[in-house]
């Protein structure tokens, strides 16, 4: 049943949205601190768990490969609901913090993009065969 | 006539599905037509996106850009943050759980990296345009993080309108300018992978503008930026106004 797929996925949004709103405030913060990615890795975790099988494979699983789909096309109407003028009017000084910022980001890719592949080498180099 | 708005009026979450299906359609169209592909039809969508929003925007002036027009309100409903956290989870879905742990470090520095170097190169654009007040450069500083950091910060600290204002428009400005630019720079910088998708977005941090960006270069690179990505902003809470405040404070006093 395709509901089951939607329920699990609704059911991994709201845990990690409540999740990402409790540690805020523990860490005492106005934000909600990684609700989206916490689901994300609770969808992941029942993906790969033998007893949401049912869940995650066959038709359920329609109703989860449904919304992944539906991605681009709610990310488009994200952008038509942004407040572009709003970014226009702030002016200069906005303008060029946003821009610097991005420009300055984009640097730092490739150098800490490094960081994390020399101490996990050895974990590759165990599973040759997933990679081919 | 009448009737045709009542309709549309009352059903505006479809009327939504519509017009994102024919402005994605016109996208792919002139994405095949006029660049032969090269430039990929969602990324000429989430550009038009930004258009549709900037002529909202500046006939209404209101801030939910088209979707403060009356009709086209469904699309601030498919585009708001329930639906987008939604399909962003649904993402997650048949990703490989090996490559986030191999990106797992690399993955949290580049989230703290992102907000501090965020945060400096705000500041100091603020500084450079004649702020001295640590708070009002703070502020400023936290909006290019994001749009959420800087009023947050600018709240925390006391810091007025007018600063807030400037710090949401450079976190907008950001935003946008990563959704529209990463497929143009992606393959300059080694986008093409996961661990450099997480790394993306633990760096850029705005959600809005890694998973459009990352869509807009490939679609399988989703998942692991908004995995990053999404730790960003809380990050960003907590840092600015408490030890990255402390700093500037030190520094312009």
């Amino acid at each position: 049943m395709i509901i089951y797929g939607v329920a699990l996925l609704s059911a991994c949004l709201v845990a990690g949205l409540y999740i990402g709103e409790v540690l805020g405030k523990a860490i005492g913060v106005q934000a909600n601190v990684g609700g989206v990615g916490i689901a994300m890795l609770l969808l992941i975790l029942a993906c790969n768990l033998p007893r949401f099988r049912s869940l995650t494979s066959g038709t359920s699983a329609g109703g989860i490969t449904f919304w992944s789909a539906m991605y681009i096309p709610i990310v488009v109407a994200m952008a038509a609901r942004q407040n572009v003028a709003g970014a226009l009017d702030g002016g200069v000084l906005a303008l060029v913090a946003g821009v610097a910022a991005v420009i300055v980001s984009f640097a730092f890719i490739p150098l800490i993009s490094r960081i994390g592949n020399a101490p996990v080498a050895p974990a590759t180099a165990e599973e040759p065969a997933a990679d081919e | 006539m009448s009737e045709l708005v009542s309709v549309l009026s009352a059903n505006q979450l479809i009327v939504a599905f519509a017009i994102i299906g024919v402005i994605i359609w016109g996208s792919y169209w002139l994405s095949d037509v006029l660049t032969g592909g090269r430039i990929h039809g969602s990324a000429v969508a989430i550009v038009f996106g930004l258009i549709l929003a900037w002529y909202g925007g500046a006939k209404t002036g209101g801030t939910k850009g088209i979707a403060d027009v009356e009709l086209l309100a469904g699309i601030g409903v498919m585009g708001g943050a329930m639906l987008r956290d939604f399909a962003i989870v649904a993402t997650a879905f048949g990703v490989d759980w090996h490559e986030i742990k191999r990106a797992g470090l690399s993955g949290s520095v580049s989230v703290i990296a992102g907000v501090v170097i965020s945060f400096v190169v705000g500041a100091v654009v603020a500084v450079a345009f004649g702020y001295r007040d640590p708070v009002a450069v703070t502020t400023i500083g936290a909006g290019a993080v994001t749009y959420i950091v800087g009023p947050v910060t600018g709240a925390a600290l006391g810091a007025g309108s007018d600063v807030i204002a400037l710090s949401v428009a450079a976190g907008l400005a950001k935003s946008i300018l990563v959704m529209t630019s990463t497929p143009a720079v992606a393959g300059l910088i080694g986008l093409n992978n996961p661990q450099s998708a997480m790394v993306f977005g633990g760096l850029m941090g705005t959600t809005s503008g890694v998973t459009a960006g990352l869509a807009a270069t490939d679609p399988k690179l989703v998942p692991y930026g908004a995995m990053t990505a999404t730790f960003y902003t809380g990050v960003g809470c907590l840092l600015v106004p408490s030890v990255l405040f402390l700093v500037v404070r030190a520094m312009l006093l």
